[in-house]
Parts: structure tokens; sequence; C-alpha cells
């Protein structure tokens, strides 16, 4: 009867709070932050719920909470509590039977003010149990979203992620998750790269010098027409004086 | 050595490389299936056929040889589509894209002669139109209006709006040889309506209503024979009613009964009329069949007074009926069963009824394929004025067959190859003795005398089998060359040196399916199908090959309706096409996703599982060692499902009960884009090398991911500006989003090959309306993770994505790469392009490591520089002059050489050929001098042999001295 109180004790007096990372990739490169904007899309909160079973039949309950800021700078934190002794039991067990912990988010849009950020249906995603305690809980939840802000997938991931069959004996380890939190959108792929390539082969062109000046055709092979014009006059003179040599000689 | 001979010497040439490989080419061109098929008969010698197919085709053919004389491919879809050939003299008439076009071509050469764009409105029907026994005209009836066009230039005489056309249902054109044409419409159940039109200005003459309640479709249920006289048919009333089309003085049909003819209908049968103008410039015929059953018809006849019918002559059972003229004689061809293999086709006097004597013709049936659909019969007079004819079946798996008497096969299209839809290639069996020692090894070791006895045997029969192939050679020497005949048939195929002869199995879109000999290109064996539906999607797996002797091959063909989701299993030996015994399962609920597992079962066959809209999972085959070997290793085989219509991809693990649990869900809202494609990777791949050796000696490690799959998406947006084409790389077990890109101002279609570490895809930049290549490659970087096992649960960092887009002078059709059997040979892009050529393109210049600035590094690595638009060499054209119109796939398969690669390029044709992507650096050239090679060999060892002894000799006297 004392075990439970305390629990919650523990709970609410020291609440280890992770939070975590406030990573963005893309897409706003160049960009001033902290814009005006900015203040239109205040955080909300969904949560992050975890399931492990021994029976492997999923009962999703809560983890801890997801501070998602839209707009231009996409923001994402995590609170979350501590794992409790049962909790830490069942986790063990499902590792010994190799279950799995699935985690999951609700869909939502990061951008979308008018309407309702919620749609139906969750986003999960699952890792070994026995990873997840072998690596004393020290997860990388990532959250993907598309082109629009809405999210699409979660992903976890614990490092190390192999399950060697190593026993965990230190019940500290498995009280707080060590989580890396990250928010991934799309990446920008790249368009053929037709100006840079044009401006090399300017500089190339430069460096082997200025293109030869267009020279008529007289310009270029004088050296060869005139001695080729020159031995036909000679020999079509010999020719005629020749010929007129052997008529001279017919009279 | 080269397994072919070829006799071209100089290798070195490109040209002459692609005529090298012209040896083993094969190009085979279809056309589709028959809706339209004449015979040219403008003179009594030619011996040319005419055909329009639902491919948008019209083709001649050689009546004698089958062979195609020229053929026009129009563009795809409903634009193209052939409504009407109808063939008058030297010129063949054609109303194309639902009343578009009038087109008119020259039969002989295949040549237009002129075409005409016809006003607005669906087509319904056409006829040639005769003044004074000369055809001039051309009579083209659509929805709402009606035009006359001259045959000698398709210009328009006149065109008139038809009275009342939103009502009235105008659905037939005729005219007899006078001034007149009419028009028949109707108003469904109520009644029909005739209109005379004058032939020389488009007046309307004529006009009028006849009641018919009963009368719902003329095109139907109405044929015009005789004097102009319409006879219909309704089978609510079981009675014909006639009505003479010119005559005032008939204001209404005029109903004869059925009964009264002591005539029957086949019960939920709808009548039909046939009837035959043999000549546009005169009336019909006053004979006419009429068919009471599947198969039933009876052949009536009109009398003079136009009133009353008379019965000629009742045929039953007969499949199928058909008229032909030839001069003044017309002639009713009549197919009825002989017996299970064969048909008997006989020719009648249409005027009275008599058989003809000696006219019979036998066709035989084949067991594999269709049942006769449709006869199309060239009659033709005899030197002693009597009527011969050949005739044209076509069957329902869209085969042509020409026979002439007294049966015999002219030859046999199969047309159904025209639309293949998947194939596979497999490795043909071994031959008789190879078997017999591979036997030998698979069999249980049962005591040392038993084995020794075996390996006698054995022997003594390699022996033989020697021994007879030295009489073969010694009884064919004899004979002169040209005799010897190397035809492939089902029993003398067996696997070659190099296994570069192998068997395609195709699948076609009307459900038969082939097996045809890569090295001859001839139809090794057939099956139809029967029950396929039409909009059937088909997946073809190999589940035991052909290395597993004495059991035989086995493929599965998973038929799936794509409607109701319900599938169906064919299982079949793929060297023979025979149907296998093996029972398949029963599958009553709707399958969303079939996957083979590498699981075998104890005869070797692997494990295809089935998962049904309950997320239940049926194996097949379903034995015990099977269902154990599954609950053993339930825990690690993870499957996923994408659909596309709620843009959701999820996984699932299979549990011990062989029921599924769902582990991951992806969803991309549909309201941004939409999944259009996904794609794995190709089980049977082989990568030869892990990394890249850059240029300063270290290694770049690729990301060889085998669950790795890609999805491609566009966007709902159709804005040029706003539309973009999504690549997201997910791997199938965990769910896990490797990489996510989006390429902007970009649209489908879509075409990418998803490959070792490589995604390449196609696209049209909507903003410079060009088509772009992109490429993606995946790598670990410098280090691996884990170097012995890739694990898609232990691999927790994300690779390094690599991307650049380069711009491609051309559309593309299809794209796949080529495959080789241990992965050493560099990979190329086999391209179909829409103007029939397939190009080689080396994946080298789809390289993302292609620096902009050439260092080094970069040359010592043999990197292309980077330049933005990619080359199209003509050289790199595999198909040389033979292309292959709209290519559909292209089917890749290793061969035993590791150089070479096999490749089968379908669409309208079939084209097989290999390549070599990294020259045959396998293989000795033609003129490799093994004169020469040999002799310095023999040389340098009596040389050594001397000099040793030399060496002694004078050791030796050192010794002494």
């Amino acid at each position: 009867m004392a075990s439970v109180p305390r629990s919650f004790l523990l709970l609410s007096i020291i609440p280890t709070i992770l939070i975590l990372c406030a990573d963005f990739a893309c897409c706003n490169t160049g960009r001033k932050t902290g814009d005006g904007l900015d203040t239109d899309f205040s955080g909300f909160s969904v949560p992050l719920e975890h399931s492990f079973e021994v029976d492997d039949v999923s009962r999703f309950r809560m983890r801890g909470a997801l501070q998602l800021r839209g707009g231009r700078e996409t923001s994402v934190s995590l609170s979350q509590s501590q794992l409790s002794e049962e909790d830490r039991k069942t986790l063990k067990e499902v590792a010994a039977v190799d279950g799995l912990y699935k985690i999951r988010v609700p869909r939502v849009s990061l951008t979308d003010r008018q309407t309702e950020r919620q749609m139906d249906g969750y986003l999960t995603a699952f890792v070994r149990a026995c990873s997840l305690v072998e690596s004393h809980l020290s997860d990388v939840i990532t959250l993907h979203t598309d082109v629009s802000g809405y999210l699409i997938g979660v992903s976890i991931v614990t490092i190390p992620g192999a399950c060697r069959g190593t026993e965990v004996e230190d019940e500290v380890d498995l009280e707080a998750f060590n989580t890396t939190l990250t928010i991934i959108a799309p990446t920008n792929a790249p368009q053929p790269e037709t100006a840079l390539f044009i401006e090399r082969m300017d500089i190339e062109h430069e460096k082997r010098g200025k293109p030869q000046e267009q020279k008529s055709f007289f310009a270029k092979y004088w050296m060869y027409i005139v001695p080729l014009v020159l031995f036909l006059m000679m020999s079509g003179a010999q020719d005629q004086s020749g010929g007129g040599a052997a008529n001279g000689g017919g009279r | 050595m080269r397994a072919d001979s070829t006799c071209y010497t100089d290798s070195g040439s490109v040209r002459m490389e692609s005529l090298k490989l012209a040896t083993h080419v094969q190009r085979q061109q279809y056309v589709g299936k028959t809706l339209f098929a004449h015979f040219d008969s403008h003179s009594q010698s030619s011996n040319k056929l005419f055909l329009a197919t639902d491919k948008n085709i019209f083709a001649s053919f050689n009546s004698r040889t089958g062979d195609l004389l020229w053929r026009h491919v129009d563009k795809v879809g409903p634009e193209g589509t052939i409504d009407i050939l109808v063939l008058h003299g030297q010129d063949a008439l054609m109303v194309v894209g639902g009343g578009r076009l009038l087109r008119s071509w020259d039969t002989n050469m295949g040549g237009l002669n002129w075409e005409a764009v016809l006003d607005t409105g669906s087509f319904q029907a056409a006829c040639f139109v005769a003044i004074q026994d000369t055809v001039k005209h051309v009579a083209v009836l659509k929805k709402a209006a009606i035009s006359l066009h001259y045959l000698t230039n398709g210009h328009q005489k006149w065109v008139e709006n038809l009275p009342d056309s939103d009502t009235v249902q105008y659905q037939a054109v005729y005219s007899g040889g006078e001034v007149e044409v009419y028009v028949l419409g109707v108003v469904p159940n109520s009644h029909l309506t005739i209109i005379a039109y004058s032939l020389e200005d488009g007046e309307i003459i004529k006009q009028r209503s006849v009641e018919a309640p009963w009368l719902s479709s003329v095109e139907s249920s109405c044929v015009v024979i005789g004097q102009g006289v319409l006879m219909c048919v309704d089978p609510a009333t079981l009675a014909l009613y006639t009505l003479p089309i010119q005559a005032e003085e008939a204001p209404q049909f005029n109903q004869i009964l059925l009964q009264s003819l002591d005539l029957e209908v086949s019960l939920g049968f709808q009548p039909v009329l046939v009837s035959s103008q043999p000549h546009p410039a005169r009336s019909p015929i006053s004979e006419f069949f009429l068919q009471l059953g599947p198969d039933h018809h009876v052949l009536l006849q009109l009398n003079a007074d136009g009133y009353t019918i008379a019965a000629l002559r009742d045929f039953q059972p007969a499949f199928l009926v058909s008229f032909a003229t030839t001069g003044e004689k017309t002639v009713a061809v009549v197919m009825t069963p002989k017996n299970e293999t064969a048909c008997d086709i006989n020719l009648f006097s249409a005027d009275s009824g008599r058989r003809l004597l000696d006219t019979t013709v036998i066709f035989p049936l084949d067991l594999n394929g269709g049942k006769p659909f449709k006869l199309y019969v060239h009659a033709f007079l005899k030197k002693d004025d009597s009527v011969d004819y050949r005739v044209l079946v076509q069957t329902q798996d869209h085969a042509l067959t020409f026979i002439q008497q007294p049966g015999r096969v002219v030859w046999t299209r199969e047309e159904a190859l025209a639309d293949v839809v998947t194939m596979e290639m497999v490795d043909l069996p071994l031959t008789g003795t190879q078997a017999e020692l591979e036997g030998e090894f698979g069999k249980k070791a049962d005591g040392l005398f038993p084995m020794v006895l075996k390996r006698l045997s054995s022997q003594v029969i390699l022996l033989q089998a020697w021994l007879a192939h030295l009489w073969k050679l010694f009884y064919e020497a004899r004979k002169p060359h040209g005799q010897v005949k190397n035809e492939v048939t089902i029993e003398t195929l067996s696997r070659d040196e190099f296994n570069l002869q192998k068997m395609m199995v195709m699948v076609t879109a009307s459900g038969k399916l082939f097996g045809i000999d890569s090295k001859s290109g001839s139809i090794l064996w057939k099956h139809y199908l029967e029950n396929v539906q039409p909009n059937a999607v088909f997946k073809l797996i190999v589940q035991r090959t052909t290395a597993h002797f004495p059991h035989p091959p086995q493929c599965t063909l998973l038929i799936k309706d794509k409607d109701t989701g319900l599938a169906s299993l064919h299982v079949f030996n793929p060297i023979f096409g025979r149907k296998s015994h093996i029972a398949p399962p029963a599958l009553p609920r709707p399958i969303l996703q079939s996957l083979l597992l590498p699981v075998i079962d104890q005869d070797y066959a692997k494990v295809l599982l089935l998962v049904d809209d309950q997320y239940k999972v049926t194996a097949f085959p379903s034995t015990k060692n099977v269902l154990q070997q599954l609950q053993e290793m339930a825990s690690s085989i993870f499957f996923y499902l994408i659909r596309s219509d709620q843009g959701n991809l999820s996984g699932f693990r299979l549990r011990k009960d062989l029921s599924t649990e769902r582990i991951w869900e992806v969803v991309l809202p549909t309201e941004v884009q939409k999944i259009v494609a996904v794609n794995g990777k190709r089980p049977n791949e082989h990568v030869h090398s892990q990394g890249r050796v850059m240029g300063d000696r270290s290694v770049l490690y690729k990301y060889l991911n085998p669950n790795l799959l890609a999805v491609v998406t566009e966007s709902t947006d159709a804005h040029p500006e706003r539309a973009f084409v999504g690549v997201f790389l997910v791997d199938g077990v965990t769910g896990r989003i490797i990489h996510e890109a989006v390429q902007r101002k970009a649209r489908g279609p879509v075409h990418f090959v998803h490959s070792e570490n490589w995604v390449v895809y196609e696209y049209w930049n909507t903003k410079s309306r060009r088509n772009e290549f992109s490429v993606l490659e995946l790598f670990e970087g410098t280090e691996l993770y884990n170097s012995t096992v890739f694990s898609s649960l232990d691999r927790p960092h994300l690779p390094q994505v690599l991307q650049q887009t380069y711009i491609f002078p051309s559309p593309i059709t299809t794209m796949e790469a080529t495959l080789t059997e241990k992965g050493i040979t560099s990979r190329h892009l086999l391209v179909g392009l829409p103007s029939g050529a397939i190009l080689s393109l080396p994946k080298m210049f789809l390289d993302p490591r292609r620096p902009e600035v050439v260092t080094e590094h970069s040359r010592e690595e043999n990197l292309i520089p980077y330049a933005p638009e990619m080359p199209i060499r003509t050289e790199w054209f595999i198909n040389y002059n033979q292309t292959v119109a709209r290519v559909k796939g292209i089917y890749t398969a290793p061969s035993g050489l590791e150089s070479t690669c096999l490749v089968v390029a379908y669409g309208l044709d079939i084209y097989q050929t290999r390549v070599y992507p990294s020259k045959q650096f396998d293989v000795l050239k033609d003129d490799y001098d093994y004169v020469l090679i040999s002799s310095v060999l023999f040389a340098l060892f009596f040389a050594t042999m001397i000099s040793k002894r030399l060496a002694q000799v004078k050791l030796l006297n050192r010794a002494w001295r």
C-alpha cells in the first residue's frame, strides 16, 4: 500500500523534464528567423503514447507530451515522465520474450490553423523492447512532416540498436528516457545545374583564350593559294610559249 | 568461347557490335484483338487481309503466310479507336476516334489516300452509297447529323442535321443503290423513324414514323434484307417484324410469329439476325440467319411477296454462321461441332440451303485455346465455277487461325501477345544425362555397394547418350547441310552451356499464358484461362526453379479481380505449361498482398503468403513442415500493405497462429499527395561490391537495405507552380522514413528504378517543360555499422543521401536496370522511348558524385564531370532498326555468363536480345588465335625441358671437373 503513493510522490516531486532539440532541416535557409509571423503559430501539445505488452496486444498509455511549434521554424520538444516500477518490470518482461515497444502520435498538422489540427488516426512506430532495455532507454525519435506540414510518420531507434542479451541489472538505468527528438521536413531535390555549368564553360573558354576570329578563306590559306596560282600561271605561260614555239616551227 | 556463331571479326566498331546483336535478336510484331477483318476481294489473285484491332491498329497481312505486310499504329485510347472499317475496291474507309476522322487508305501499298475531319458528335454508323452501280460516296451517321463524302477525295458533299435528334436515337443508315439514303432512328418502346435523304443535295424527301412499342434498338435487333425490307426480331413477343423501308403504303410492321415457322428461342437468349449485302450498289440478299440459341441457327428466306418467310434449313448444333460472296454467288458458311477436338465448317447455297459438296473444312480445336468466336470467310470461284473458300477463325483468346481445305492450318497468329502484362524467365531443365548425374548426387546414400552400382549405371547411361550423339552426328553428316533441322521442340529443350537460352513465361491480359523459347522466339506451349475477368490483375511468381531435380519447376499465377479483390491461383509447370496437380488453396476473401518467402518446404518450393482483407494469412503450399517453419520464424516475418486511396502505408508482423499484428503506420494525407507507385528491390539481385573506392583510397560504403521501399507520390495540386513529385524511401520492416525528397514544379508520369543503393526516377518538369532524370544514392559513410549482416531493426544511423538531376532530351515510356548473375558487371539502365527505341544508358552517367569541378580525386575515380544534359548517343540503342511499338515493360534476367544480361521488351511487339554492359569481358573474341597461343605454349614447354636437360648436363660436367 505504501509503495503506490511513494511512487506517485516521486513522480510529482521530481518530474524530470527532458526538453530536447530544436532541430530543423532545410527549406528556410537564407530566410530570417523570428519574423513577426512566428507569433501566430503558438505551440501546441500532442500526446506521445507507448505500448509494451507481453501478449503483444497494443494498449497505449501516456508517455509524455510533444510540444510542437509550426511556422517558419518548426520546432518540437518533449516532456516525459519516468517509467514506473511496474512499467519497468513489464518492459523487462517484454524484452525477455522479444516483444515490441511501440509508440504512437496522433496525426496533426503543424501549419493548418483554420481547420482542425488533428485528424483521425495515429502514426505508429516500433522498436524491439530488448534493444530499448539494453540501450538504457536511450532512443531517437524522429517526426517526419510533408511539404504542407502534416505529420506523416514517426520513427524510433535506439543507440545502440542491437540486442546482445546483456542483462540490465541496475533498475535506475530504466527510470528515465534519454530521448533525442528531431523533426524532419522533406528536402528539396536538386534541379539540373544549368547556370553553374554554363558559368563553368564560360570560364573554361576564357582560360583557353579568346576564340580566334573567323578569318576569311583567303586570309587563312593565302600561303597555299598564292604559290598554287603562281605555279599555274607559270606553267600556263610555259605552255603557251611552248605552243607558240611549236606553231612557229610548223610555219 | 562464344556461345553463338557470328561471322564478324571486327568487334571494335560500334556498328559491328550492333550487327552482332542482330544474330540473337528477335522481334515479333502483333496487332491485338481483331475488331474488323476484310479480305481483298478486289482481284482474284490477291492474298491480302486487312484487320482493324482494339489496339487502334490498321494492318495488312499476307493471307498465304500470315506475315505482316504493313501496319499503322494510331494513338492509344479513345482518340485512336477504330469505329468502323469498310472495304470497297482499292479503298479502305475507316472512321477513327469516335467519329472524329474519316480516313481512306490505299489497300495496295497501305498509304493514306485522304483524311477528312468530321463534325463533332458520336459516331453511329457508316455505309457506302452507290449511284447507278458505281460507288461514289460514303455516308456517315452521327448522333445528330448525317454527312455524305466523296470517295475520291473525302470532300463533304452535304451535311444535314437530323430532326428531333434529342428524342430519336438514330442508329442505322441504309443505301440499296437508289437515289435516296435512308436513316433509321428509334424512340425506344414507342416508334421507329425513317428519313429518306436525297443523294443530290441532302434534302429530306420522305419522313415517316411507324408504331413499334416493342422495339428498343435498331442496331441490335434489326437488319435490312431483300429489296429494302427491314427485318426485326423481338424476344418478348417471339416474333419477326417486317417493314418495307421505301414503300409508303405500309404504315405498320407486319408481324410473323416464330411459332408459325416452328421455331423456338432458347430460354433467356436474345435472338440475333445476320444478313449480308454483298455489294453496296445492290440491295441485300433476301436470305438471312436467325440465331435462336447459343448453338442454334436457322437460315430463313424472305419470299418475293415481301411478307412471308420460308425456313430453308435448320442448323443445330452450329456455333458460328456467316455469309460469303464471290462473283454472283452467295454462300452460307456454318461451323458445327464435330467432336471434342475439331469443328466442321461447311458451305451451303444461300438461296436454297443445300449443302455444297466437298466443301468441308475441319477446324482443329485447341484444348489450350479459346472457343471460336467469329468467322471471316474468303470465298472465290474455282476454274470449274464452283465455290472454294478459305476461312479465318477468330477465337476467344484473340488468336487468328487461317485454314483451307481440307483442314490444313495455313497459319496461326497469337494476337493475345500484343498485350503482355507480366513475364518471367525460367531456366531450362538440364538434359537427361546432366539430370541423371544430378540425381545421383541428390539421392540419399544407402551403403557402399548400392552407391557403386548407381555410379556404374549412371555412367552406362552417359556412355549410351554419348554413343547416340555420335551416331546422330555421323548420320547427319551424310545429309546435305541445309536439311539438318534445328527446330526447337518441347522435347529437345535443354539448358545450354551458358544458360543463355531460357523459357519466357508470358501472361497476357486476355488470360492466355505462353511459354516462348528465348532463342528462337517460337511458342512452345500456351494455355488459355477461360474465366478471367477483363480487368484482372496478374502476378506471376516462380515458386520453384529448375534447379531442384527431380522436382519439376513450379510457377504460380495470382489472378485478382480488380473490383472485388477476389483472387485465384493457377499453379503450373513453366517448362511444359501443364497445370500442376497441386491443389491451390481456396481463397474466399479478397487478397490484399502476396509475398514470397525465402522459406522452402521439403519439396524445395518457396512459400507464398497471401494476406486477405482481415489481415489473416494463407500459406501456399501449406504442408505441416511449412506451417512449423512459419511458426518458428513468425516473429521475423514482416510485411507491408499500401492503400494508395487512403495514403496509408502500414507494416505487420506475423504471429505464431498466422494472424498478424500492425506494428507501424505512415500516413501521407491524400489532400496533399497521392501514392502513384511503390517499388522494392528485386530479390534475385546481387551486389558484388559493398562500397566504392574513392580517390583518396578510402571506401564509401553503400547503404544496401534489402527491405527498402521507394514510394513515389504526386501532388493533388496540378498547378504547374505548385505541383510536385515526392520520393520517400521507407524501410519496409520498421516503417522508418529513410529519406524524404520533394521535386518541386514536377509532375508525372514518373518512371523509376530502384536497385542496389540507388533510385533513378524520371519526371516532367512543369516549369522548364522538359523531362528530367534524377538519381538518389545512399551511402552508409566511410564506416560500416555492422559489416556481417544487415538488419533493419539494428541500423540506427540514417544513410547519407546524394542526389543529382539531369535533363533528358526525350520522354520515356518505361525503364528497367540490367541484371547479371553476380553483379560484377557495371549496370546500365534500359530506357524504352516512345519512338520504339530502347536505350542502354550507362549508370555511370547517372551518378550523384559526378563533380562540378574536376579534381585529382574525381579523375582517379573515373567520375565523369557533371553536365546538366544527359546525352542520347545513337550507338546506345540496343534494338538498332527494330523498333518496339508501344513499349510497356522491359524484363531483364541474368544469364550464366556474368557479362551478359538477357533483355525482353514487350508492348505491342516483343523483342528479345542480350546486352553486355561491360563488354564481353568473360568471352574470348571470335578471332582468338588458338593456334598461336598453343604453339607458343608448347614451344615454351619444350624449351624449358631442353634447357633443364642442358643445365643438368652442365652441372654434372662441372661436378666432374
